[in-house]
């Protein structure tokens, strides 16, 4: 029993520590550094030494000194296994071994007798792999799109996996992409679209949906059953259905390639959601704080306006981000409706410009982060109000 | 007096309610039955502009005599495919300009020619001349006759409108366009992609469930996938997986994991072998599928770490006290707390990858293998633009939906209220 349990520690910890030192060495290998092995098998080996004398060597030394000196030997081990290397990726190294040891801490000859302890070995080995794991895969694309963005054509043909930053580049140098999207491409026009279109699209779904909400949370009407389940069921109705009909009715109307036509898309489809979200915040402020307006004199006007709104306004923000992020990030309908570069939204222009083969890829990335970043600072900074509105309207695209 | 009240209640909420039922019927339940509509109809994407006459006024001096000017009308119609019908034209002039030789169709009073031209078949062309004359003698200005722009008018039918159905557009739906196997590619994107992202859902939700450092960022950046824009991510995907420069291939075979980069993106098949089996596996839609899942498993993680944070900790202590293992608490506490969430994410998911248009675009294009119900839509109504065929394909995604919304309902729809 205590071997088995001695035994799946030793393997199950040593392969956690080789999956980290093998996404620390292809991150290297980004920088430019020209590895082509990632020795599993021997990294596996001292790993599983490592964890051996960590085990055995137990409470007889200080704990911090413990790690120290352990993962001073594994770095020295692991230096003679490997190709030659920077000491900056040998630091590296140390500081991850040095993580990983501290993370044992609770193992000992006498803790590997508990009950069920393999499997906890298991669970708590795959909590962490799991975390490094799905930090890396969601990172690595995001990090590949903004390192692509400071490279030159010609730096990326040489070398595909030498994303290192060149810092002792001017700063007009490091940010040409960006100029040239600007410069050459009219970026900045696109974001001025984008926004205005988006903005527009927050306010003019807010003045709809806050009086419908309220109507459907607070009023008695005939066919408000069906009004709510029509709300769900239309939000599960997809924009490609929606295409066609919108495209040629929108082609006699002349409301194609312009911003108002994308705008009024833009507002029906956010309508729904914006409903369902804010009537069930409505439904939450107690009734007798409307009574009490109503006793006022209030009007249903003066009541949304005066009691509803400022009570909540946290559940409108979060709303009005939803509805800002869905806006913005929207690509569809601004494929079918906008051919003429003049009215381009930032999606459009990027999958515009893709269309040309001959578009060098750092501008592409340049354009990918130009649009990424405002939402990602925007989930960032509100992540508080956006995640309770996720889970408190379902969700739409 | 009660009465009363409600029925201003009720006028209120209408009030309230209509602009945004409005809107909302005009753009996205309209266009639903629109399709019903136009998938009944022979029409391609350059017949969707209301046909309408149209004439270009060419003016040309005769000779020397300054005094007399001819004026050429390229008249046409402007659809190819319909008539135009009681066609009327109308021209002014300056005082003292008269035409000479009018033509039978026409009348020339108060300084205006007017013409009746009957009606315009398709593609209907004509060149018509007036020629003038100043009746004083003096110079005409061409630059004043060239300004006035000629009126036209015309009845025509809307081509949306016309009541001429036909079947063709099912006929080739059905039985010209590949659809088992469009319908085998969307059942099988939709469903590996929606079972992929639940997974990995659970994983992720499971993991920053525990106490660990650092949850809030970890939950923030587990989210960034869903909340980026897709035309960014897409184009960054394409770039790693590039078989010629991207990075993902450079990578393998840098470290000798493969010989020769894989053209993740662009090739239908790859023959694997396990365990001496050979397969086949649909490589483009898996890296399809596997974009999919990482796009969207953090919606499925936020709902189900909801749920999992509302579990009483006390059944966890209890289940310790009782000696059970921690694969035991999973099974036994956990799951069945998650299955209610698990199930409406199920539907949710597969109802929206079903329709899920954008990412496929972006990758492939639709190209190898990847072609689905809603890629078929933008392939027929655009690329090929035949509006009618493409509109048929929604009408059959718009019945698959129903269904499924139909099995949801009887299925789940119960439970749905519960959580």
């Amino acid at each position: 029993m205590k071997f088995k349990s001695l035994a799946i520690f030793l393997i199950i910890s040593s392969f956690f520590l080789t999956c980290i030192l093998s996404i620390w060495k292809i991150m290297a290998t980004l920088q430019g550094l020209n590895f082509t092995n990632l020795n599993v098998t021997a990294v596996l080996l001292i790993g599983i030494l490592l964890s051996l004398a960590f085990v055995l060597i137990g409470n007889k030394l200080n704990h911090l000194i413990k790690i120290l000196l352990l993962s001073f030997i594994f770095s020295i081990l692991y230096f003679y296994l490997n190709e030659a290397s920077p000491y900056w990726y040998l630091f590296g190294v140390f500081l991850i071994t040095l993580f990983f040891t501290n993370k044992l801490k609770k193992y000992s000859i006498q803790s590997l007798q508990e009950d069920f302890i393999s499997e906890k070995i298991i669970f708590d080995f795959i909590t962490l792999f799991g975390i490094v794991f799905f930090a890396f895969v969601i990172l690595f694309p995001f990090y590949i799109m903004l390192v692509t963005s400071f490279k030159t054509q010609i730096a990326l043909l040489v070398n595909p996996l030498d994303f290192s930053i060149d810092f002792t580049k001017s700063l007009t140098e490091l940010f040409k992409s960006y100029f040239v999207i600007f410069e050459t491409y009219n970026f900045g026009r696109y974001i001025l679209i984008s926004s205005a279109v988006s903005i527009g699209t927050v306010i003019v779904t807010l003045l709809f949906a806050i009086p419908a909400a309220y109507a459907v949370a607070r009023l008695n009407f005939f066919g408000k059953n069906f009004l709510s389940t029509s709300i769900l069921i239309i939000y599960m109705f997809p924009a490609i259905v929606l295409v066609i009909p919108l495209y040629t009715v929108f082609s006699q109307l002349g409301l194609r390639n312009s911003i108002f036509g994308l705008l009024i898309v833009y507002t029906a489809t956010t309508l729904p959601v914006a409903i369902y979200m804010l009537q069930g915040y409505f439904k939450s402020i107690p009734k007798e704080i409307e009574d009490a307006g109503i006793m006022d004199g209030q009007n249903w006007f003066g009541i949304i306006l005066k009691i509803i709104i400022p009570l909540s306004l946290p559940a409108i923000a979060s709303v009005a981000l939803y509805v800002f992020m869905i806006a913005w990030n929207e690509f569809l309908f601004s494929l079918m409706f906008l051919d003429s570069p003049k009215s381009f939204t930032l999606s459009r222009a990027i999958q515009y410009l893709s269309g040309d083969a001959e578009t060098p890829r750092q501008y592409l990335m340049a354009g990918s982060v130009i649009v990424t970043l405002p939402v990602l600072f925007i989930f960032i900074y509100f992540e508080k109000y956006l995640v309770s509105g996720l889970t408190a309207g379902s969700v739409k695209e | 007096m009660s009465d009363s009240l409600s029925k201003l209640e009720k006028r209120t909420a209408y009030t309230l309610v209509l602009p945004a039922v409005l809107l909302v019927f005009a753009i996205v339940l309209f266009p639903i039955f629109a399709n019903v509509w136009i998938s009944f109809k022979d029409i391609e994407l350059k017949d969707i502009r209301i046909p309408e006459p149209r004439a270009k006024k060419i003016v040309k001096s005769i000779s020397e005599n300054q005094s007399e000017l001819k004026i050429i009308y390229k008249l046409r119609n402007s659809s190819l495919i319909q008539e135009i019908r009681n066609v009327q034209f109308q021209d002014k002039f300056p005082t003292n300009i008269s035409p000479v030789n009018l033509d039978p169709r026409c009348n020339f009073q108060s300084k205006k020619v007017v013409c009746d031209f009957g009606n315009w078949q398709a593609k209907y062309r004509e060149n018509f001349e007036i020629i003038l004359q100043n009746n004083n003698g003096e110079i005409i200005d061409k630059k004043i006759i060239k300004s006035q722009k000629p009126i036209l008018s015309g009845k025509a039918d809307n081509p949306l409108l016309t009541t001429n159905f036909t079947l063709e557009n099912f006929k080739k739906v059905f039985y010209e366009n590949n659809f088992v196997e469009l319908l085998l590619t969307t059942f099988y994107f939709t469903f590996f992609g929606t079972i992929g992202a639940i997974i990995f859902g659970i994983l992720a939700a499971q993991l920053v469930n525990q106490n660990i450092q650092g949850r809030t960022y970890m939950r923030g950046i587990l989210l960034f996938p869903y909340v980026g824009p897709v035309v960014a991510l897409a184009y960054t995907w394409t770039l790693l997986l590039d078989p010629n420069s991207g990075t993902l291939n450079a990578l393998l075979v840098n470290f000798n994991i493969i010989e020769q980069p894989i053209n993740l993106l662009g090739q239908k098949y790859i023959t694997m072998s396990i365990l001496g089996f050979e397969f086949k596996l649909r490589l483009a839609l898996t890296t399809v599928i596997f974009f999919e899942i990482w796009r969207y498993f953090p919606l499925a993680f936020l709902f189900i770490l909801a749920r999992l944070q509302a579990i009483p900790q006390s059944l966890y202590e209890a289940a310790e006290v009782d000696g059970a293992s921690p694969i035991q608490k999973f099974i036994h506490i956990t799951l069945p707390q998650i299955t209610a969430i698990i199930s409406i994410l199920f539907m949710i998911r597969f109802i929206w990858n079903f329709n899920k248009f954008e990412d496929i675009f972006l990758l492939t294009g639709g190209a190898s293998g990847t072609r689905t119900l809603p890629i078929n839509v933008y392939q027929q109504g655009f690329a090929v633009s035949d509006i009618g065929m493409g509109s048929a394909v929604s009408i059959v995604i718009v019945m698959l939906l129903l269904s499924f919304m139909v099995i949801y309902f009887r299925l789940i729809g119960k439970r749905a209220n519960e959580v």
